[in-house]
């Protein structure tokens, strides 16, 4: 290790490092236009949630009650909600929450998922029955009723929101990434560690963590459009993110559906941008998929 | 065979025992309980603490935790769930209310789902690649992203504006009008029926795909066999297994999982139930409605494991 890193660090290495990632890009542009096409809609939506105070016309939580349920028009490209709200601006704005609460939770989601999977299938044994009976009961829960169940205990500001998300996700990516470290533990550099006598934490995090990259990866872009979903049916319940905050499940919330004949467009824009969102993430993680490990299969 | 039975069936009781654990603290966590809630709402300036310390005795919060989690264990090997902390009633009456409805919902769903993802999912296999695979697949993903209750909002209104016509919104149950019934449950059936097509439509695909590249697919072709045979006698045969298994355990989710989509259609079935109980700390309500749910997808899990093994005799060694 300590004799490797002078040579990372010479000029060298970087160019041809980076050429090698534009030509994975490439590659998977070429190869999967559908995935490709999911990345590049993500791509957008990142770039109007950070600059959202540019981009938004109005600002978000403006009333305007001179303006109320106004149709699409060249002021309001998308219409006003109930209290005068520009609809644009209050979507642009709810880019900001889904992304926030997607990936937060995907990461989280996924990422406590690897760990304990790698530990199960690490220890093995007694550890790995155990682990597995626990994962089998939260499992059992659908994700909705126990991401309710957890605002209900937890409340409903956005770190609590994306704890309420990340849990019922963590036993679904711990299963998956589980049964690929099995084939990795067999590994002869797993069994040179143990000889080397290293702790088991740095076995765990060092030598097999990297190596189950591939469904971790996966499940982390699975995990992002079902957690923008989730949010997006908590705040519709009025359980998750709570007024004035801008954001897409609450905005299809009360007034949208009172006056969805009259002005359609409420109801209809946000929905829209969720499934978009949805809709990106899928498809790019359907194609990354495909790309990394054809043989495993998520919803 | 019994012996794969039995020990699968054995292994569900832990399993149980532990959605019971988790169900039971989950909303005990929770700081207010529903005595002082329910109290308080009736005006709770005359509400002394010996008034809450009755009402939590009448119904057992008083007691250590692990006395309330034994009562209601032995309750529930019992099937009794105990009363509603909110309403009083027995919560068997309370849930028996619902859930006619929402089986019903979770039938026809499962039948809208399976009419469109096996043809869909057979189809995207044969042309595998071409335009009318990607049609599939944009199909299903986007089936996927759109959230279930705002396709319900979205059907409404176009129904509404299309056919100026509104489905009727109070349930009446399909014994005393069919027609009525079906009129209003189609509705939710097709705004969920959609989702849930897109997990089967893909599962058909790759286990089509699958299937089709297997020996016994080239044999009968050599054979000169007609191409409609192979595909229903061989190849949706085999393929089906997987495609099974996701429609029930999608089914099992369905039955206490709409809770979204029956806030849209107005439909109050047990997801409705469930969100109202949460919110008003209806302990036992809630825990029971939790317990209902995930054992629901444990026995179809138990099933669908027995089924698997009946059909395919390897299984069983494992």
């Amino acid at each position: 290790m300590a004799i490797s890193r002078p040579i990372e660090n010479v000029d060298l290495a970087v160019p041809s490092r980076r050429r090698r990632w534009a030509a994975a890009v490439w590659d998977f542009t070429r190869r999967r236009p559908l995935g490709a096409a999911g990345a590049a809609i993500v791509l957008v939506m990142l770039v109007v949630a950070v600059s959202a105070t540019a981009i938004a016309p109005y600002d978000p939580l403006a009333v305007d009650f001179g303006a109320m349920l106004g149709a699409p028009s060249a002021e309001h490209w998308l219409g006003t909600d109930a209290f005068g709200r520009d609809v644009l601006s209050r979507l642009i704005y709810g880019s900001r929450t889904a992304l926030i609460v997607g990936f937060g939770a995907a990461f989280f989601g996924a990422t406590a998922g690897a760990i304990l999977g790698v530990a199960s299938a690490y220890f093995a044994g007694r550890i790995d029955l155990l682990l597995q009976r626990v994962m089998d009961i939260f499992i059992s829960f659908p994700l909705i009723i126990l991401a309710l169940a957890m605002v209900a205990i937890l409340g409903n500001n956005l770190p609590n929101l994306i704890t309420a998300i990340t849990i019922p996700m963590i036993p679904r990516a711990a299963l998956v990434i589980r049964s690929s470290a099995l084939s990795v533990r067999e590994m002869p550099y797993v069994d040179a560690a143990r000889a080397a006598g290293f702790r088991h934490s740095r076995i765990i995090l060092r030598h097999m963590l990297p190596n189950v990259m591939a469904p971790y990866l996966i499940m982390l872009t699975a995990f992002l459009g079902q957690a923008i979903l989730l949010e997006a049916s908590l705040s519709f319940l009025g359980l998750g993110v709570q007024e004035p905050v801008a954001a897409w499940g609450l905005m299809l919330r009360g007034a949208a559906v009172q006056f969805a004949e009259t002005a359609p467009w409420m109801a209809i824009f946000p929905g829209l941008a969720i499934s978009l969102a949805v809709f990106a993430f899928n498809l790019f993680g359907d194609s990354l998929r495909d790309a990394l490990d054809p043989k495993l299969r998520t919803q | 065979m019994w012996k794969y039975i039995l020990k699968r069936f054995f292994l569900m009781i832990p399993t149980l025992v532990g959605v019971a654990i988790i169900a039971f603290l989950l909303l005990r966590i929770v700081p207010g309980d529903i005595v002082s809630a329910r109290l308080m709402g009736a005006g709770g300036a005359f509400v002394t603490a010996q008034m809450i310390a009755e009402e939590q005795a009448k119904f057992g919060l008083d007691q250590p935790l692990w006395r309330q989690f034994a009562t209601w264990l032995w309750g529930l090997a019992r099937l009794d769930f105990g009363r509603s902390m909110w309403t009083g009633a027995p919560i068997m009456e309370e849930i028996k209310l619902r859930f006619a409805l929402s089986l019903q919902v979770a039938v026809m769903a499962t039948v809208v789902a399976t009419l469109l993802a096996i043809p869909m999912g057979v189809i995207a296999a044969l042309k595998q690649d071409t335009w009318v695979d990607y049609t599939v697949r944009i199909f299903s993903i986007a089936g996927l992203a759109t959230p279930s209750f705002w396709l319900g909002i979205v059907i409404i209104l176009s129904l509404l504006i299309i056919f100026k016509w509104l489905p009727p919104m109070v349930y009446t149950p399909f014994w005393v009008d069919p027609w009525e019934n079906l009129a209003q449950l189609i509705w939710p059936a097709l705004a969920v029926g959609y989702r849930y097509s897109a997990v089967a439509t893909r599962m058909t695909r790759s286990a089509m795909l699958e299937v089709l590249r297997e020996d016994y697919i080239r044999t009968a072709r050599a054979k000169g066999l007609w191409m409609k045979l192979i595909l229903v006698r061989h190849a949706l045969k085999n393929a089906m297994l997987p495609v099974v298994t996701v429609i029930g355990i999608e089914f099992a989710f369905l039955l206490g999982g709409l809770v979204v989509t029956e806030q849209v259609f107005n439909l109050n079935g047990l997801g409705m139930l469930f969100v109202e109980s949460v919110a008003r700390r209806d302990y036992t309500l809630t825990q029971a409605l939790v317990m209902l749910t995930a054992s629901a997808f444990i026995v179809v899990n138990f099933l669908m494991d027995v089924t698997y093994a009946w059909l395919d005799p390897r299984i069983r060694y494992r």
